[in-house]
């Protein structure tokens, strides 16, 4: 690890004023947690000067559900902390499901909401010090061409990451908001909307945070009556790992009939990739294996493997009949 | 070379922490007591070598080191006499053999800045004996054989000790839950977990 300057704010405001200028943005890096960061320091994918500190800052590591049930998780809780509340597991299991299921305990008890949300890729590609690839400022993912097995199938192009956090599918199709403060405001938008294609923005980020802002809060909306969820995660390593696929899904049915669902997939593509198509096809069929089986191949249709990793769509299309059979039976 | 030994491009002595506080102030904070300079909160600035002090298993330590300095780092070479129950094998977060409780929780000491733990108790596996005798969880390894090499032993006695802590009822389930974040080349996980079971057993009165 490089020698760095670490600046420890008082409070936001104190840390929105240290925010770098976009051209000094690699000069100098936010960490909370730390527990992805110090990893790409430690291998010099980045070398910042300085580190902004926000882990000190009081008040943003509160886990809040109000009378009607919406949730509010401060951008600083530990991922332990959301995998253990009792309220959040009974109201969005999904949400205490994804948070369990990422790292071990020693990375849950440190690793926050907001580092797990902004989390940078795991492609080998781009942890590897010597490859210099699209998301390092190079001209080409290497992933394309070459090994691939654990990138995306869905959404690809220019650069084949995969996005690694679990929190965000869970988060996302729980139809949650997240809250990016600047100075002297703030600004909420849907979390689906934070990410952004590599072919949509800018290839070195994976969201539209703005060099001068801090994501500080996720809202979540009180679920419908009704609504079950689950967060169903396959690992190529039993202990702990990244996802190759994930699923998370969300459904209501009322009388055999689905009212509603949410369909969201992680690991298979650059951002958490919600299966709009199949949620449509989902409202208004009988609660059955038949349509968890045709909803998933609608949900994989569009699917476009590389050259080692077509099984992520069978095994996507299994994870999906085997959330909707859970949430059913 | 340790990966945070000081670069010798720095000017390593340079003690720069709360701005516009003073030196005196500046080196309470490090130490976490300056709490007469907490009513007008300023942004604390840490680089150089700072001179901090550690809690571990009880004792203070000082230490001099560099914001870059891991936890692990900072109780194997800068405490003296050294505190080397935690092991440095993967550096990354990956492997458990450096776990240790910071405010009796398991984390990773490799991925824990040394200056982000002061004012909080650090326990190493040396700190889970009491007054020389080893405890519930490190008898029961010993019983039970439960290594072979013995380099990932601390890092598991401490993630078992925390989560029989809690709940001494574990599962084996539970507990091999709680060890995910552990590994052993040597792959003596069978009598890990025995061990562990055991441990739970003594530790709800049954002998």
């Amino acid at each position: 690890m490089k020698a760095f300057e670490l600046l420890r704010p008082a409070s936001l405001e104190q840390a929105l004023e240290l925010l770098p200028k976009p051209a000094d943005r690699e000069r100098v890096r936010v960490v909370a947690g730390g527990q992805d960061l110090y990893t790409e320091m430690k291998d010099r994918l980045i070398e910042p000067d300085q580190l902004l500190d926000l882990k000190r800052l009081a008040g943003f590591d509160r886990l809040e559900i109000d009378g009607a049930g919406n949730v509010t998780l401060g951008a600083l809780l530990t991922l332990s902390r959301v995998a253990e509340h009792a309220g959040l597991r009974a109201s969005l299991p999904l949400v205490g499901e994804a948070a369990l299921s990422i790292a071990s305990t020693q990375i849950r008890n440190v690793g926050t909401v907001g580092g797990n949300l902004n989390q940078r890729p795991r492609c080998w590609y781009y942890r590897h010090p010597g490859a210099h690839c699209l998301k390092k400022g190079g001209s080409e993912c290497f992933s394309k061409e070459g090994f691939n097995k654990y990138n995306a199938i869905l959404g690809g192009g220019p650069s084949y990451i995969v996005h690694p956090s679990d929190l965000a599918p869970a988060l996302v199709a729980a139809g949650a908001e997240v809250v990016l403060a600047k100075k002297g405001s703030s600004r909420t938008l849907p979390l689906e909307q934070y990410y952004t294609l590599p072919r949509d923005g800018d290839p070195l980020r994976e969201t539209v945070l703005g060099s001068d802002e801090i994501l500080t809060h996720v809202r979540i909306p009180a679920p419908a009556a009704g609504w079950k969820s689950t967060y169903l995660k396959f690992k190529e390593r039993g202990s702990f790992d990244f996802a190759l696929a994930s699923v998370a899904a969300g459904l209501v049915v009322e009388a055999g009939v689905v009212r509603s669902a949410r369909l969201v997939l992680g690991g298979v593509a650059p951002i958490p990739w919600r299966a709009k198509a199949a949620e449509e096809f989902l409202a208004g069929k009988p609660a059955q294996p038949a349509t968890w089986r045709e909803a998933a191949a609608i949900a994989l249709s569009k699917a476009e493997p590389l050259s080692d990793n077509e099984y992520k769509v069978a095994l996507s299309q299994n994870l999906i009949e085997r959330a909707f059979t859970r949430l059913t039976t | 070379m340790p990966p945070e030994s000081p670069d010798p491009r720095q000017h390593v002595s340079r003690r720069s922490f709360l701005k516009g506080a003073g030196g005196v102030a500046a080196a309470g904070g490090a130490l976490g007591a300056a709490k007469a300079f907490a009513a007008a909160p300023t942004t604390e600035r840490l680089s150089g070598t700072v001179e901090i002090e550690l809690l571990v298993n009880g004792e203070p330590r000082k230490v001099k080191v560099e914001p870059r300095t891991t936890l692990l780092n900072a109780l194997r070479n800068h405490c003296e006499p050294p505190v080397t129950g935690p092991k440095l094998v993967c550096d990354r977060g990956s492997c458990g053999a450096c776990t240790v409780l910071l405010e009796g929780q398991p984390v990773y000491s490799c991925m824990q800045l040394a200056v982000d733990c002061t004012g909080r108790a650090v326990t190493t596996v040396e700190g889970l004996a009491v007054d020389g005798k080893l405890s519930t969880v490190q008898e029961a390894f010993v019983a039970h054989d439960a290594l072979m090499c013995g380099f990932c032993t601390p890092g598991f006695v401490v993630s078992i000790s925390a989560c029989l802590q809690k709940n001494p009822k574990a599962t084996r389930e539970e507990l091999q839950q709680a060890c995910s974040g552990n590994f052993c080349r040597c792959g003596t996980y069978p009598r890990v977990f025995e061990a562990a079971l055991d441990a739970g057993r003594k530790l709800q009165g049954g002998r």
